[in-house]
């Protein structure tokens, strides 16, 4: 889309551009080329000399054990957050979608954790499960369960992920609402009178028709998980115990900044890169959207 | 008289509390965590390791926030700098990064729109496509950039680089779009340049978008976690929501968790209250950004 009538001038716009321009050259793609091009070289640990040595960094990083369960554990807890955020937030919404009075109210108090840093939600979910003395953890003792997140690896993932999906229910809740609500009342309407019982219903019906929702929702969740969960789990576990919630950029930052293993740590995040223009193009190309380019 | 099929049936009455009941479940889901979270700011340390911990806030309110915002906690012998000083820095942060994100893209947007130039859709597609390029696929050259620029544990370290923003260029663009082209041509019979058209015209216009970027925004910039992270290593720069993470011994020490939870309090406030009070903004900025 354009615009037919535009202003003369040839030089404002380039000024109009000119800091933002600025930023992006400065702070986002040349630190990215470096990036790209430190993940080709190979530096000796003493930092004396630096060997060109093409893809070998990634066919080393690809092959190593270490990476590629990271790999498997941040799928599986990216899908688990989604999961363990979405399903409660669509089963909320449903309900509340019934209820005439006092919706606002509820999408005010349900949306409060989506306002709170990650790290945040990560430290208040660690206190309820801090054995011995926390809320949750102690009547889990009481019936047996010897629970210790800084010890169980388990354990540990389990508040890492119950923290970032509660985080994210309220979010989910508003766009599945907001789904729900644009579902003509007719055609449920319609269906009931033809008998339809009311889960089959949502199964045949109103499923369907939020679908756009859901997949939107999909991808929204698992760049959350991907991404913005890391202030969670270095608040919370940083990792451990052992590498038991070390997720994928966590362990780039780790390799990077901690272990300072440059060229590995380029290659993690050009693979990172990947991921990312996937996630980026699914969610622009496969989204029904207002934005036609 | 059309009432008696407005009459529900039996059986949806049977079934009206179930709503209700799994509502107030997810609310009571949502509440706890902050709830039992509030109540550990206002008790003693020894109260709180006594298990089962009390549930009714205590009356160490005072004392907790008063030592958490003047004084600081601790972690090991790490001790973190008052709380003031880091709302103090994490308030500049969010307040400069949403501010400066909200001009950056309403005057690239505005370029990009309203006027014909050579590479104008290189430069658009420049912009979108930091989406793609999120701190963590950069981050080690990154840090190199920021150190050459002198930049490490500044407040322009800690904002500028977060302000190029590709969703806020793409919703001031598609808003703009919506403009009637009769408004650009009134403007242009009157003699108003650009600049003057943006400032009566377009500006006003673009209030209420302007509205719910800065609540969306201000949580962004607030809650930036790896950023600061990696800038502001000094204690003095450190934000409250790192310098809260770091009060917890994560090498399983003994944890003042009254002055965790109070400092955990005092960094969820700001961006809790803004959302409650900015509701209306808040919402369409969520969909707005997104779509």
């Amino acid at each position: 889309m354009e615009r037919k009538v535009v202003f003369p001038q040839k030089l404002l716009p380039y000024l109009l551009l000119a800091p933002q321009i600025a930023i992006t050259l400065v702070f986002f793609f040349w630190p990215a080329g470096q990036a790209i091009w430190m993940s080709t070289l190979l530096q000796d640990p003493l930092g004396f000399s630096v060997q060109f040595v093409g893809l070998e960094n990634f066919q080393a990083v690809l092959q190593d054990p270490a990476y590629l369960a990271t790999m498997q554990r941040t799928f599986l807890f990216s899908f688990g957050v989604t999961a363990l955020s979405m399903i409660p937030a669509l089963l909320l919404a449903v309900m509340a979608d019934r209820v005439v009075r006092g919706a606002t109210a509820y999408k005010t108090i349900l949306v409060i954790p989506y306002a709170i840093a990650p790290a945040v939600a990560g430290a208040l979910w660690l206190f309820l499960f801090q054995p011995s003395i926390g809320t949750i953890a102690y009547p889990l003792r009481l019936i047996g369960i010897d629970w210790n997140p800084r010890i169980d690896g388990t354990d540990a993932m389990i508040v890492v992920l119950i923290a970032s999906a509660w985080k994210q229910i309220g979010y989910n809740f508003l766009f599945f609402l907001a789904g729900l609500q644009s579902i003509p009342k007719s055609l449920i309407e319609a269906a009931a009178i033809d008998g339809a019982r009311e889960i089959r219903r949502f199964w045949t019906i109103v499923f369907p028709l939020l679908s756009p929702t859901t997949f939107f929702l999909l991808v929204v969740n698992l760049t959350y998980a991907f991404f913005d969960t890391f202030g969670v789990i270095h608040a919370v576990t940083q990792g451990g115990p052992g590498k038991s919630t070390e997720v994928l950029i966590y362990k780039a930052w780790y390799d990077g900044l901690i272990a300072q293993d440059l060229g590995r740590s380029s290659a993690q995040a050009v693979i990172l890169m990947f991921i990312v223009i996937g996630l980026t193009v699914i969610q622009f190309r496969y989204i029904e959207r207002k934005v036609h380019y | 008289m059309a009432a008696p099929l407005d009459t529900p049936a039996p059986k949806s009455v049977r079934r009206d509390w179930i709503p209700h009941v799994v509502i107030a479940i997810g609310i009571f889901i949502t509440a706890f965590p902050l709830w039992v979270a509030f109540v550990a700011s206002t008790l003693s340390n020894p109260e709180i390791a006594q298990a089962p911990m009390p549930l009714l806030p205590g009356n160490q309110a005072g004392a907790n926030y008063g030592e958490a915002l003047l004084q600081g906690g601790r972690s090991g012998r790490i001790l973190t700098p008052p709380v003031w000083e880091m709302m103090l820095n994490s308030t500049v942060m969010a307040l400069s990064i949403a501010v400066g994100k909200i001009i950056i893209s309403i005057l690239s947007a505005y370029a990009v729109v309203f006027f014909r130039f050579p590479f104008r859709m290189a430069f658009f597609w420049m912009i979108f496509i930091t989406l793609m390029l999120p701190v963590e696929v950069r981050i080690v050259p990154t840090i190199q950039v920021i150190t050459n620029l002198n930049m490490m544990n500044t407040y322009a370290g800690l904002t500028i680089p977060l302000i190029a923003s590709a969703t806020a260029t793409l919703l001031f663009r598609q808003f703009f779009l919506t403009i009637p082209d009769e408004l650009v041509e009134a403007a242009k019979i009157d003699g108003a340049g650009p600049m003057k058209f943006f400032r009566d015209v377009v500006l006003p216009l673009s209030v209420t978008n302007i509205a719910a970027l800065f609540v969306i925004l201000f949580l962004y910039g607030w809650n930036q976690y790896l950023w600061p992270l990696l800038i502001g290593t000094d204690a003095r720069m450190q934000t409250i929501v790192i310098g809260m993470s770091k009060m917890i011994d994560s090498a399983g020490g003994p944890t003042d968790w009254n002055m965790v939870m109070a400092t955990a309090i005092l960094a969820l406030l700001p961006p809790v209250l803004v959302v409650i009070l900015m509701q209306r903004w808040f919402v369409k900025g969520l969909v707005e950004t997104e779509k």
